[in-house]
């Protein structure tokens, strides 16, 4: 079986029904996501499959219908995705072991829907647990990325370019 | 290269030529200087023998030997050793360094002191400087009891001190000038003639020079770096998915495997059948764990934990009662003179005042409170990774008590202590449950079955619920007398299990002495009620129990503060008011009247919106915590919590602010939702489903305000959760009526 990973492909001899999350990590060496209830109730495993924000615990691998994405793939320390800065401006993290899936489940959110109410983040991200209470942070942050991503698209539609390839989750 | 050999490589590199120009600066001076486990490796020929700075040809790194679990401890330890050091914040490099002795905690013993933190009086001052030799003497490098600050505030500013005058020393050498004329500035030492060298560039001469001993701190207005908000060290990491945690090390060859234990906890395992398992897809062995449990081996750790599921167990039963009711049957009869553990509070006649009142004026109130069982659930399973080759071994994990790993690798395997390397990483949350040694050692005793081959043991969520050292179960019964506008007599009786002595039972120390963590936040608090006592029973242990973010004054803040609030309302008088009329402690007075003003508390609200106070002096810190809710037709809804807290010296106000508000939400959460029950011997919550906590929809708006009243610097990891629960409990009686005296509270009202 081929998976897409953050854009490169990867052959897997796995069963089928193994959950994603621990072919990312197990077999793959990708450890952003994490485990974390192995049931769907934490998302700290969250990934994108195309732009949807899936719990990779319990999503089988040979169900995956499209490329995946891992935080890794959003952005890296000397490039971080628009998201993961105003993630590092709020100083959202403290233990930081649920950040990566947070932060899959806002660049969802602000996927479909870039000026969210108090009300659509509390439905995008309460399938989130953090343990820490970064809550209110986070909060913050995706208020200020939606922002940004405004005023980037903007910038962007004004010179001429396109700022879809830095919100592209 | 797998990571495994990068980590052996990067602990060995202090003995490689890649920095045989290194040098190793410190301060330490305990009497009789300690070792410095820097120099832990012969090829290093150092004359400088002290533990916090490393500098080589790539520059400056901190060792910072506090665990980070989400603290930010890591980064207010650079910034002490940084400030003094003249380094510029962007090009610091920490690492959490060896486990040592010379790194053990001299702070963590105060809590446990029967005095009082407003106690500054000749015989608390002294007893408290006595505590540092016994916590020498264990030489525990433990991370917890908001100590770390305390620890650390002198040491580690004197490290980076002693460090910039060798340097100066060394650059005056090299210059030929006086070293009066040298300065520091961004790592540099800088002429007057404007000449610059590196600390890199001088370490080579630094180490050759002996430390002087007559450091000069600098002043608390010259500090460039300390005092402000900095950029967290992981943060860049922590939001990029790069940080790595110990369920995140990799290794060539890495094994996996999970664990089944009994889950009648402490019992043994009869039999078991793993005939289905063994046949299972990727498992390769499933070995018996000390007739305790099992560990299944396998090539991924999801065909482990598939394998677990079947297998099939006979346990032996629990060693304690085999329900939750029966346990608290227990507590409940233990308020007897035979469990009696301390009375370290006792002032006036307590029961003279109860018995002879006069019921024109006076009312008396009695009452009984209660908390169940709580897990810590981090929201990193336990893991643990360990390698064993040619007599030596090395421990990956997240842990809170590196020394203690030492110990006890050193009792499973036979090793020496030189050959027992811990390495330890960041924590996904710790809580209190990573200063507990059963995930390393079960992984050490499974390795021990791999060696030559790392293998990293991965607990289930439901594994890691089931098997938890949990906050213990209490009761608590009170008598009060309220008279006209204030409390005249408070007697409260407190049972609980004892944590320190099922926690110092693990580690083989005898415990002396009563437990003042039974009692801790209730028997202290600055409130000058004329009857006044505070006595604590100790409960048998039943379920083992540990600490759990701000240990006995969890449960204590709760009791206290409720029934100062229950008093309160029965005299007529407004509760914040009360609180501060009883109160003479000045820093404590000044966060009460902080929170009243960040609430508006006079300000009149609707009749479904309730306001409610609390005030905790936990771990040395006054915290008062004001909670709004309102009352809707679906339920309670938490809209604010607004906190002012008072640490002394606030070293990063921004991160304090994160961990109230951190302290806020976790209170809040055990206080709205969070239970551990016993059905037939085993715990019944398994996972996130059962044993939840606040989401992003249920937290309110939290502000905090810091402040600086308080004699001496403390830490902030715990303080800020005590009084979460009694300020909710309060302000669900303000805006109801109903005044609930047994945790969860969702078990007597809904929230929304």
């Amino acid at each position: 079986m081929d998976i897409k990973v953050n854009g490169k492909t990867h052959n897997l001899v796995v069963d089928n029904d193994m959950p994603l999350l621990w072919v990312l990590r197990d077999e793959l060496n990708i450890k952003g996501p994490k485990y974390g209830c192995g049931i769907a109730m934490c998302g700290a495993c969250t990934v994108h499959i195309g732009k949807i924000a899936v719990r990779s615990c319990t999503f089988p691998v040979g169900q995956v219908y499209d490329d995946i994405t891992t935080i890794e793939g959003l952005g890296t320390p000397s490039a971080m995705h628009i998201v993961q800065r105003a993630w590092v401006e709020h100083q959202v993290a403290q233990c930081g072991y649920c950040q990566p899936g947070q932060i899959m489940s806002a660049v969802a959110l602000l996927t479909k829907n870039t000026s969210p109410t108090d009300s659509d983040i509390d439905n995008a991200m309460s399938g989130n647990l953090c343990r820490c209470g970064t809550y209110p942070k986070i909060r913050a942050a995706i208020k200020t990325a939606a922002i940004n991503i405004i005023q980037e698209k903007h910038t962007m539609s004004l010179i001429g370019t396109s700022a879809e390839g830095d919100s592209n989750g | 290269m797998g990571k495994l050999k990068t980590f052996t490589r990067r602990s060995f590199l202090i003995g490689s030529t890649a920095i045989a120009g290194g040098v190793a600066f410190g301060y330490y001076q305990y009497k009789q200087p300690q070792d410095n486990p820097l120099l832990k490796f012969p090829k290093l020929n150092q004359s400088i023998i002290t533990p916090y700075i490393k500098i080589d040809q790539q520059g400056v790194t901190i060792i910072t030997p506090r665990a980070e679990m989400g603290q930010g401890i890591h980064t207010t330890l650079a910034a002490l050793v940084a400030e003094e050091l003249d380094l510029s914040w962007e090009t610091i490099r920490v690492e959490h360094g060896p486990a040592s002795s010379t790194y053990h905690n001299a702070a963590v013993l105060e809590e446990g002191l029967p005095f009082a933190p407003t106690n500054n009086g000749l015989m608390a001052n002294s007893i408290r400087k006595l505590t540092k030799i016994p916590a020498k003497f264990l030489g525990m490098q433990i991370t917890g009891g908001s100590s770390s600050i305390v620890d650390a505030y002198e040491k580690m500013r004197l490290a980076g001190a002693t460090a910039r005058a060798v340097l100066i020393e060394a650059a005056a050498q090299i210059l030929k000038v006086d070293k009066t004329t040298l300065f520091t500035y961004q790592g540099h030492v800088v002429s007057s003639s404007g000449e610059k060298i590196s600390y890199s560039e001088l370490a080579p001469t630094a180490q050759k020079i002996t430390p002087p001993t007559d450091i000069q701190l600098k002043r608390k207005e010259d500090w460039k770096l300390l005092g402000k908000s900095l950029p967290r060290i992981d943060m860049v990491a922590k939001c990029t998915g790069t940080a790595e945690f110990s369920i995140d090390v990799n290794a060539d060859d890495l094994l996996y495997a999970t664990v089944k234990m009994n889950p009648n906890l402490g019992a043994k395992l009869i039999a078991y059948d793993d005939s289905n398992a063994v046949s299972m897809t990727g498992v390769k062995q499933v070995i018996n764990l000390n007739n305790k449990g099992v560990a299944v081996i396998a090539s991924n750790t999801w065909y482990a934990l598939q394998a677990a599921k079947n297998i099939s167990f006979t346990w032996d039963n629990a060693p304690y009662p085999a329900s939750t009711d029966e346990m608290f049957e227990v507590v409940k009869n233990s308020f007897t003179e035979e469990y009696i553990d301390s009375t370290l509070k006792q002032e006036g006649d307590v029961d003279s005042a109860i018995t002879n009142i006069d019921e024109s004026f006076e009312t008396i109130i009695k009452g009984e409170y209660k908390v169940p069982y709580l897990a810590h659930t981090t929201m990193e399973p336990l893991n643990a990774t360990v390698l064993i080759e040619q007599n030596k071994i090395q421990i990956w994990a997240g842990n809170q008590n590196p020394t203690q790993i030492v110990k006890e690798a050193e009792k499973i395997t036979g090793l020496t202590p030189n050959n027992i390397i811990v390495h330890t990483t960041y924590m996904g949350g710790g809580f209190g449950r990573r200063a507990e040694m059963d995930f390393i050692k079960y992984a050490i005793e499974i390795a021990q079955h791999t060696k030559g081959k790392p293998i990293k043991v991965t607990w289930s969520r439901e594994e890691d619920t089931t098997h938890d050292y949990y906050r213990p179960l209490a009761l608590a019964k009170f008598k009060g007398v309220s008279t006209n506008h204030t409390i005249k007599a408070l007697d409260l009786q407190l049972a609980c299990p004892s944590v320190l002595t099922s926690q110092m039972g693990r580690m083989d120390i005898p415990l002396a002495g009563p437990d003042v963590s039974i009692v801790q936040a209730a028997w202290e608090q600055p409130y000058n009620i004329e009857h006044y006592q505070v006595r604590g029973y100790k409960v048998p242990e039943m379920l083992p129990i540990s600490s759990w973010r701000s240990v006995g004054a969890s449960q204590n803040g709760f009791f206290h503060e409720s029934v100062i609030d229950e008093l309160a309302h029965s005299s007529g008088i407004d509760p914040l008011t009360c609180r501060l009329n009883l109160i003479n402690h000045h820093p404590s007075k000044k966060v009460i009247e902080a929170v009243a003003q960040m609430a508006n508390w006079h300000t009149k609200r609707p009749k479904n919106i309730g306001l409610g106070i609390a005030f905790t002096l936990s771990f040395g810190v006054p915290v008062a915590e004001i909670v709004e809710v309102e009352n809707t037709p679906n339920g309670i809804k938490i809209l604010n919590v607004y906190a002012a807290v008072d640490v002394g010296i606030a070293l990063d106000p921004r991160n304090i602010e994160a961990q109230v508000m951190s302290g806020i939400i976790f209170g809040l959460s055990a206080a709205m939702m969070g239970e551990i029950t016993v059905k037939d011997g085993k715990v019944e919550q398994t996972n996130f489903h059962q044993y939840d906590a606040i989401r992003m929809n249920q937290t309110p708006n939290i502000q905090v305000k810091v402040l600086e009243n308080g004699e001496k610097i403390r830490g902030i990891g715990e303080p800020g959760t005590p009084p979460a629960a009694p300020a909710l409990g309060n302000a669900i009686f303000a805006a109801t009526g109903k005044r609930i005296r047994e945790l969860p509270f969702n078990k007597s009202i809904n929230f929304v």
